[in-house]
């Protein structure tokens, strides 16, 4: 054995018994809040997600659950808390449930998204009020940001978007999960998010600059340079599996430490080591 | 009692956070000198053996029936496998079809809308196409894949060595066809992203940023923030709806349909909100069903979306595929382990190729940080479990801290805003703000590393070992591609790569091929004889479309009446 991991004695049976029981919700619960679903009052355990409460509550989700970790924008949920007039906005799997919260979850949203060809649409300051006329009707109340479960600066995009500032808008848009929260909350009835899908498209396919070096290597693929290597390793694989663990252990080790030279370029601007 | 909480985090959790700021400066020094705790083939063997949940005893049995009987997968997959079908043939009518189309996607993930995008490309008009998925168009893991995607485009850089990476990550066991298609095809998938419009992170010249991943030994993980996954998904999807790919939401397959000459046909789908059924009858089927983390294999949390029940991997069993590397789960080393509302979400592998340690309760390091995934998550087991160098959680989870503020340290202050906004939003949202604290983090149950076996043109392989002419599949249904461990960045290129080989394979049926033969579901009668001879109980039914995460006291008190059925 190296020096690196000592042996230890263990039973690994009994350890995954162990985690099957950390990892299980506890069985007391200690703390209790009413919430309404709907406007049906559920008693249910302090601390859980808005999500995992109104499953608690017996609630099975058909609509209302995606991705349950705050990226994709199915649980949309609209809600007011005890004693205030204001509607607040959330994403069901990323909060936590309070005393007397009265819950609507969003099923769907109907907004409009345009159509377009991508190989067609040029990337002129005018093409997002072209395809998204209504964008104009903005009347700056700033409600869409303030309903963004995101945070993101939603009235500023849209304002981008008038002046035809599209990398604006795709940068400032970038982390939109497209629930669609803007958009129903917005007394202009914007599209907020399809627009903002179309700025980063035009974006990322007119204004980034391409890749030098893809160019490059989708060259040497279509001329066949790697089918010798290929068919080499696949003998070897083979023939003498023993030389591949060789030649991969070996090939790990000194890849990285000239991966590591490479810091030097000034291409490099992100090397962790 | 109520526990009085610090900027996020109960009291007695700082007092190991403090020992965690003790050594950080020190470890930020020597940053460099990590890659020396790298386990050599034998130790990372020795840590497999005793701390992965894939080798430990009691989590596994012998399939009875099917293709694959007399190999070993985990229970909650033998489960599902050995289930009767949730469906009864005889209440279908197969006369009377529904849709009748020349290419049927199953699954509306990054798969299936690769697939239908690259049928579309090769031809076949956007109205012969039928993609139908169980939740919405997109809710996928595509959709929260954060790190990245593998590409080999640099010119230190090639496919070759990309294929080392896999293999020896896999542990030899990829099947040769499918990496090469894997590699070789990669940097064709990022051009192709860039064509559309993906806003991967580049600097001012268009080059790539591109980060280490764990288990390779170059840096070509290219990315989009941490927001990867989401960000390709939206664009392919917004591809698809330009094109008019026409999607049937909350339709699930629940059932193929086979020919009289032994082919795959179509499919039964199920309106999950009317309860009716549609058959589909279609020249070429493309199964994208995604994996099946929401097993909970071995009771472990997960950071798999809330659909992803592994039913393709039940239909194309039924139906007569072959399955390979079930035995393998893939754990994630870094899932959360607090706060309990988001246990088990992922923490991307970025954290770590940023330069985010893994240490313990003591603030010491115990693991290179950017071991293949099965090693890493051994490790954090180990030390957890064994050991007992882990800090515990109040719900009584146990976690290694993950030193997130180092990021801040080697790569500049603001790098975790620029570069894991998900990851920081997250954490914010329940109160702790990770440019500042460490985060507390345990394995957690992320993908199949195997599946349905294809070949590299994405036809399925039946028990024979010949391929299925009309029946094709990519993404994390499939198997073959990453042996027994996926790495890093891989899983976002294989369903570009097989969804897209899937597609075209679909497009050249639609093309020169008639209509399937005669429509049946023989098989699935078959196989309930098959399961009749086994003791299944008669609640445990597949495929199971959803989790159930209802309260024991209410499914206590359940009834069903025998009206507004």
């Amino acid at each position: 054995m190296g020096k690196k991991v000592e042996l230890l004695e263990v039973d690994s049976g009994k350890i995954m018994d162990e985690i099957k029981k950390a990892a299980s919700p506890p069985e007391e619960v200690e703390h209790w809040v009413t919430i309404y679903v709907m406007g049906k009052p559920y008693k249910v355990p302090a601390g859980l997600t808005i999500m995992k409460a109104l499953e608690y509550a017996g609630y099975r989700y058909i609509r209302g659950a995606g991705c349950r970790a705050g990226f994709c924008g199915a649980c949309a949920t609209i809600y007011r808390k005890k004693g205030e007039y204001r509607f607040r906005t959330a994403l069901a799997c990323q909060t936590t449930v309070e005393d007397g919260m009265y819950l609507a979850q969003i099923p769907f949203v109907p907004a409009n998204k345009a159509t377009y060809d991508m190989e067609k649409v040029k990337p002129s300051p005018n093409v997002l009020l072209e395809y998204y006329p209504e964008i104009a009707r903005c009347v700056s109340c700033n409600t869409c940001t303030k309903a963004c479960p995101q945070e993101l600066d939603v009235m500023y995009y849209v304002q981008a978007a008038i002046r035809g500032d599209i990398k604006r808008v795709a940068q400032l848009s970038f982390d939109c999960i497209q629930c669609g929260l803007c958009t129903l909350r917005c007394p202009a009835e914007i599209q907020h998010y399809h627009m903002a899908q179309f700025a980063r498209r035009i974006y990322g396919k007119y204004m980034l600059p391409k890749s030098p070096w893809l160019k490059r290597r989708l060259k040497e693929i279509e001329s066949g340079m790697y089918e010798k290597a290929y068919e080499f390793v696949k003998k070897m694989r083979e023939e003498e599996p023993d030389k591949v663990r060789e030649l991969y252990y070996k090939l790990l080790t000194e890849g990285r430490e000239k991966e590591k030279k490479r810091i030097e370029d000034p291409l490099e601007l992100t090397g962790e080591d | 009692m109520t526990l009085k909480m610090i900027r996020g985090y109960p009291e007695y959790m700082r007092e190991s956070i403090e020992l965690v700021e003790k050594t950080r400066d020190q470890r930020i020094k020597e940053k460099n000198k990590e890659k020396e705790l790298a386990l050599s083939e034998e130790e990372r063997a020795e840590v497999l053996s005793k701390f992965h949940p894939d080798y430990a005893p009691g989590g596994k049995r012998t399939l009875q029936v099917g293709v694959n009987r007399g190999e070993i997968v985990p229970n909650e997959v033998a489960d599902i496998l050995e289930a009767w079908p949730a469906l009864n043939p005889d209440d279908v009518d197969l006369n009377d079809i529904d849709y009748d189309v020349d290419i049927l996607v199953i699954g509306g993930g990054g798969a299936g809308t690769v697939a239908a995008l690259w049928a579309n490309y090769e031809g076949v008009p956007a109205e012969n196409i039928l993609m139908a998925t169980k939740l919405r168009h997109g809710d996928a893991n595509s959709m929260m894949a954060q790190g990245g995607i593998q590409a080999a485009d640099r010119p230190w850089d090639s496919p070759i060595i990309h294929y080392f990476d896999v293999l020896g990550g896999g542990h030899f066991a990829n099947k040769h066809e499918l990496v090469k298609a894997l590699t070789e095809d990669a940097p064709f998938i990022i051009k192709w992203h860039e064509e559309l419009g993906v806003m991967y992170d580049k600097d001012e010249k268009g080059n790539f940023i591109e980060r280490w991943g764990g288990g390779t030994s170059r840096k070509r993980l290219h990315s989009a923030k941490d927001y990867t996954g989401m960000e390709i998904m939206r664009v392919i999807r917004d591809e698809a709806r330009n094109r008019g790919i026409p999607v049937l939401e909350f339709s699930p397959a629940v059932e193929l349909i086979t020919t009289e000459d032994g082919e795959i046909g179509g499919a039964i789908l199920w309106n999950m909100e009317t309860k009716e059924y549609y058959v589909v009858r279609a020249k070429a089927t493309v199964l994208a069903t995604g994996g099946w983390g929401r097993l909970h294999i071995r009771g472990f949390p997960t950071t798999n979306h809330y659909g992803a029940t592994a039913d393709g991997l039940v239909m194309a069993y039924r139906a007569g595929a072959r399955l390979r590397d079930l035995d393998s789960v893939q754990y994630h080393p870094t899932g959360a382990a607090y706060p309990e509302q988001i246990v088990g979400l992922l923490i991307t592998e970025k954290v770590r190729t940023m330069g985010a340690t893994p240490v313990n309760k003591y603030g010491e390091r115990f693991v290179f940080p950017l071991e293949p995934r099965d090693v890493e998550a051994s490790m954090f087991i180990r030390e957890c479990f064994a050991k007992n160098n882990c800090v515990k959680t109040p719900t009584g989870m146990r976690g290694i801290w993950l030193d997130s503020p180092m990021i801040e340290e080697l790569q500049g202050e603001g790098a975790i805003r620029q570069n894991l906004d998900a990851m920081y939003r997250m954490y914010k949202r329940f109160g702790i703000d990770m440019t500042k604290d460490p985060i507390l983090v345990f394995p957690t149950l992320h993908y199949q590393n195997g599946g349905v076996e294809i070949n590299a043109n994405a036809q399925v392989i039946k028990a024979d070992g010949t391929p299925y002419p009309r029946f094709f599949a990519g993404g994390e249904v499939e198997g073959g591609v990453h042996g027994k461990n996926r790495l890093m960045g891989n899983s976002l290129l294989d369903y570009n790569v097989f969804g897209r080989r899937a597609g075209i394979s679909a497009a050249k049926v639609a093309r020169n091929s008639n209509k399937p033969g005669k429509l049946t579901l023989k098989h699935v009668k078959l196989f309930t004889q098959e399961i009749r001879r086994i003791n299944v109980p008669e609640w445990r039914r597949s495929p199971i479309l959803l989790p159930d995460y209802r309260g024991k006291r209410v499914l206590a008190r359940k009834i069903d009446l025998p009206i507004l059925e």
